[in-house]
């Protein structure tokens, strides 16, 4: 059964996002000034085939451990497309 | 140790390691630049096929390896560990030096061998740091001035004295040293106690001092670290960019060395006593 899933990369609680902060800097310069926040997220979408979902999420998680994000800075969420 | 090899290991993407190379190879030592499909493809001349144990001293060049996909130095360690994670464990336990140089420092710590508390263990399961983003979100480029801090365990640095300053250049985006949220204190004094703080950027005066003299915003203005056993080093700044003198933006003397020079002779010390 081919699943996809898109896997969000995020940046754990209060590690800096100096990309997020120099968007929101100049978005506000472009006079959007109702923007109070931006932050960052890396997303990567895998086709994976497997017997089941929760077979598939096991191999996912494993992934972002392995390689897609690195602990000490970031976390990862999954979200199934289909 | 008469017949002393070096490796530095190429991937796509790796730039630095001709003056990497060329650095030990001044000194009289035989270098190579291998890339790491000669650990283990079968796709491979056999002439050129090779072994970590081939060397004694392993160095990950700065670069892009990857094109810097995912995080810096991701998937240039993601494949060392799936085709050699077990050869440099040993690699590291029998005490032979690994160099990590920028993009080389990032792949070590995804790597889990640095900042390598574990000296049974010498690659973590995890990696127990991140280089993340620079805290002025630029590629910072320039020369930086590092004091050295070591008190005699990294031996990379064996012959620099505790206190000098030296400049190396650096060149990243991605080299803020961070430690795990809660833990950072507790990081740094464990590091200080064991001797692992190699080099910390500061000012032209030698204070420790912020941006723009720490170009990243690292903890504790770290720019170099090592292992708890000081035989793996990793840095941002390039030692290998300033091995002549003329290298430097102000230099006289062209016959003089040129500051990173020291980084190379100490670890060749070092392998002559293996």
């Amino acid at each position: 059964m081919i699943m996809i899933a898109d896997v969000y990369i995020e940046l754990k609680e209060g590690v800096a996002d100096p990309e997020g902060e120099a968007t929101k800097k100049a978005l506000r310069l472009l006079g959007f000034r109702k923007v109070k926040n931006v932050s960052t997220r890396k997303v990567f979408r895998i086709e994976i085939d497997a017997k089941s979902k929760e077979e598939a999420e096991k191999e996912i998680r494993e992934m972002c451990e392995k390689l897609l994000a690195n602990p000490v800075i970031q976390r990862y969420r999954i979200i199934w497309i289909e | 140790m008469d017949d002393i090899k070096v490796a530095v290991l190429r991937i796509e993407g790796t730039n630095c390691e001709d003056e990497t190379v060329k650095a030990f190879r001044s000194l009289g030592v035989w270098a190579e630049a291998v890339h790491l499909k000669q650990f283990y493809s079968d796709m491979i001349k056999e002439e050129e096929q090779r072994s970590i144990f081939d060397y004694h001293c392993i160095v990950f060049p700065g670069g892009f390896s990857a094109g810097d996909y995912v995080r810096a130095g991701a998937i240039f360690s993601a494949r060392v560990k799936s085709v050699l994670k077990r050869d440099l464990e040993e690699f590291i336990k029998e005490g032979f030096p690994v160099l990590g140089i920028c993009n080389g420092f990032q792949v070590l710590v995804e790597l889990g061998a640095l900042p390598g508390f574990d000296e049974d263990k010498p690659l973590a399961e995890k990696p127990e740091m991140a280089l993340g983003i620079n805290e002025s979100n630029r590629f910072e480029c320039r020369p930086c001035f590092l004091k050295h801090e070591n008190r005699g365990k990294c031996v990379f640095t064996k012959r620099i004295e505790k206190g000098r300053i030296l400049m190396f250049p650096v060149a990243h985006a991605e080299g803020r040293v961070i430690f795990p949220k809660g833990k950072e204190e507790e990081y740094v004094e464990r590091l200080i106690e064991n001797d692992q703080i190699v080099f910390r950027y500061v000012d032209d005066d030698g204070n420790y001092a912020g941006y723009p003299w720490n170009p990243n915003g690292s903890i504790y203005n770290i720019a170099g670290i090592c292992n708890v056993r000081g035989n793996v080093f990793g840095l941002m700044p390039h030692p290998e960019r300033v091995f002549w003198r003329y290298q430097h933006p102000n230099w006289e003397e062209a016959e003089k060395p040129g500051d990173g020079r020291v980084v190379f002779e100490s670890v060749i010390d070092y392998l002559r006593t293996l």
